[in-house]
């Protein structure tokens, strides 16, 4: 189908102002996400699944201004012992960043993957991006993997002892910035990826994950600070046999997220989680997009998100679990729930099901509500003051998503970050 | 300790009157039962005193060791040392009990101008008590009431009452859900908690309850009022003739 006229110049005009870096053995993959998304064109108010989140602000070829975050608030992460690849307004910095050599791991910086060598990101960089194109178009995931200028690639192999930790600055108040990262979990490996910072005054990123029989990821990551930037980030994850894969999200601050999440299940007796806390305060707008393919016998999949709202702040949730035929036995569960703390705060929510088996177990929620009232008497009868009831009874509602973290230091760390946002708040 | 003095009260949200005067005085030491036909307003009473919304005070007053009550916010009462056991336990998903007893603990003590107890301290102390409760581990940890049968709602009632040391407490119709066996346990954890310092306003339907926390008083009220004052006499007699005689004696 031909674009519209207005979408294809919207496009053009767009991909007039840029140029696709020359980084590492890539060129091909960005010609063809070219290709991509000129025939898509950048998403528009008018496209199914963007009706709930203006990309306007994402597709426009000058980045808003975003002031710098200032608080000596501690980095998320930063007691953590992990390996640090730290980039300042998506450059890559090495001096802030650890040695690059971990046992069990090889990382290596996106330009370092060398067409001579053989590579193995080379295969994947934009594949599990392609894949993830249908049955729903992300024409923002193709724009990043023609013009991500920097970005890590990284083969577990074995299973290392620290966790690994993404971490984006940000200093320039007009920053622009894609980054793509590619991840292979070989069989029987295991690591943890932890990724923080604001990046940029507008951040557009895209992470690949493919993870091989056997093979498990833990991923954490915590958006937050500065109260201007905006971001899109794709997270496209390809799931083989016995695989497991649990994924969190805190968010908090930050006038416009969209965090979509692509993930299909290929191979028998895997599991993958997605889960997403969210605390949003007047002009903040997160929206999550998650779409779960089961394509294989006895998989297991739960999405788990839970957002918290006041001060006019904007909730989306737009999930979908699709079962194809022969994915019998297949274990979907979804939960979107916002937490309404005034009239003025909205949870808009498009829960999916699309089941082609016979044999499955698949249930979905979605709510909104107010604090409990009953809940709120009861704390204060015991003497907890109401403003410390409500923070209580906050991190309660989010718990199961938080909950969703296995690490328990990590998830006390996240645990902490949501309290204090709650406590910086207390009229 | 607790004085009620002409306490007049309406429904928030309908104009209907609950309490039409309510006059009560507990001494600290003593044991005050409250009995009465449903719809009397003796859980009406319970609510007001403890600061629940959807009540209006539309005359008299209540004190608590002379401050005032009604001005108070919930937790400002509690942390004066008034405590209400439920006659339903709220379940709160989410939150540990350990959390919330100590939460609740360290707030009461805070707004006292006291020192907040350590976690190793205030993890003692719990343990002790639960034991007397017959509360396990497993309790304590999990979410406040969920999933906690009637009988461990009320005893988990009495473990807060007795970790927090109240000087008022308020039992709503705590008999309520509960087998011979089961109240029996609650009826001992309130007996542990009799001391000299301490009041007690029990509210119930029925005797039974009355045949294991022995009270001082027995009010009966009727129609927002309390008609009638006397010994433990006067349960039993509202055991063996039903509320009729008495109502239709004092009307």
């Amino acid at each position: 189908m031909a674009l519209d006229d207005r979408k294809h110049s919207t496009t053009e005009e767009r991909l007039a102002t840029m140029t696709v870096p020359d980084v590492g053995c890539t060129a091909q993959a960005r010609q063809s996400a070219l290709g991509r998304l000129r025939a898509m064109g950048l998403p528009s108010r008018r496209d199914e699944y963007w009706k709930f989140t203006r990309p306007d602000t994402l597709v426009q070829s000058q980045a808003p201004e975003a002031s710098i975050f200032a608080d000596d608030e501690k980095p998320v992460f930063t007691d953590v012992d992990r390996l640090k690849i730290v980039f300042v307004d998506g450059v890559f910095d090495p001096a802030l960043s650890d040695d690059l050599s971990l046992s069990g791991v090889e990382i290596d910086r996106l330009e370092d993957v060398c067409c001579t060598d053989d590579h193995w990101a080379e295969d994947l960089y934009g594949t599990l991006e392609t894949k993830g194109q249908t049955p729903v178009e992300r024409p923002l995931a193709a724009l990043n993997t023609a013009f991500a200028g920097d970005g890590v690639t990284i083969r577990v192999t074995g299973k290392p002892t620290k966790p690994i930790n993404l971490i984006y600055t940000h200093e320039d108040e007009t920053s622009d910035v894609f980054l793509h990262h590619v991840v292979r979990v070989e069989s029987g490996a295991e690591a943890t990826i932890l990724e923080n910072g604001p990046a940029a005054a507008r951040f557009n990123k895209c992470i690949e994950i493919d993870i091989a029989d056997g093979g498990t990821l833990h991923h954490i990551r915590a958006q937050g600070r500065d109260h201007k930037r905006r971001a899109v980030t794709h997270l496209f994850a390809q799931l083989g046999r016995e695989s497991v894969f649990k994924s969190f999200t805190l968010t908090a601050n930050g006038v416009l997220t969209r965090n979509e999440c692509v993930i299909e299940l290929t191979g028998d007796d895997a599991v993958a989680h997605v889960a997403g806390a969210c605390v949003g305060d007047g002009d903040f707008h997160h929206d999550d997009t998650v779409f779960v393919t089961h394509d294989a016998v006895n998989c297991e999949s739960r999405q788990v998100f839970k957002k918290v709202l006041r001060n006019g702040a904007t909730g989306v949730f737009q999930g979908k679990i699709l079962v194809k035929a022969g994915a019998q036995k297949t274990d979907g569960y979804q939960i979107s729930q916002s937490l309404l703390l005034d009239e003025d705060s909205q949870f808009l929510a498009k829960p999916e099901l699309e089941i082609y088996a016979d044999d499955v177990a698949c249930s979905h929620g979605s709510t909104s509500g107010a604090i409990d009232e009953e809940g709120l008497f009861y704390l204060r009868a015991r003497g907890v003051p109401k403003a410390i009831a409500t923070d209580l009874l906050t991190l309660a509602f989010l718990a199961e998503a938080v909950e969703e973290i296995e690490d328990e230091a990590l998830r006390e760390e996240i645990n902490g970050r949501l309290a204090g946002w709650l406590e910086r708040r207390r009229g | 300790m607790l004085e009620i003095k002409d306490l007049h009260v309406d429904l928030e949200e309908e104009t209907k009157t609950i309490l039409k005067g309510v006059n009560l005085s507990v001494e600290a030491g003593k044991v005050h039962a409250i009995m009465g036909p449903n719809g009397s307003g003796k859980s009406t009473l319970s609510y007001v005193l403890s600061g629940r919304d959807g009540y209006e005070v539309t005359k008299g007053s209540a004190t608590l060791e002379g401050e005032d009550l009604l001005e108070m916010e919930p937790e400002e009462r509690a942390a004066a040392g008034l405590f209400l056991a439920f006659q339903y336990p709220v379940e709160i998903p989410g939150v540990g009990n350990m959390t919330f007893l100590r939460t609740a603990l360290n707030a009461q003590r805070k707004a006292r101008g006291e020192d907040e107890m350590s976690a190793a301290d205030f993890l003692k102390m719990v343990r002790e008590k639960a034991k007397n409760l017959k509360i396990d581990a497993d309790m304590l940890k999990r979410p406040v009431n969920v999933g906690f049968s009637g009988g461990e709602k009320k005893r988990n009632e009495i473990l807060q009452m007795a970790v927090l040391e109240p000087k008022m407490c308020i039992l709503d119709e705590t008999d309520s859900g509960l087998d011979v066996d089961a109240m029996k346990l609650v009826a001992q954890g309130v007996n542990a908690l009799r001391d000299a310092d301490r009041g007690f306003l029990v509210i119930t339907h029925y005797q039974r309850l009355l045949d294991h926390i022995k009270p001082d008083v027995v009010h009966i009220m009727a129609d927002g009022r309390i008609v009638k004052t006397g010994g433990p006499e006067l349960a039993l007699e509202v055991e063996n003739n039903g509320y009729a005689d008495i109502l239709t004696e004092v009307a």
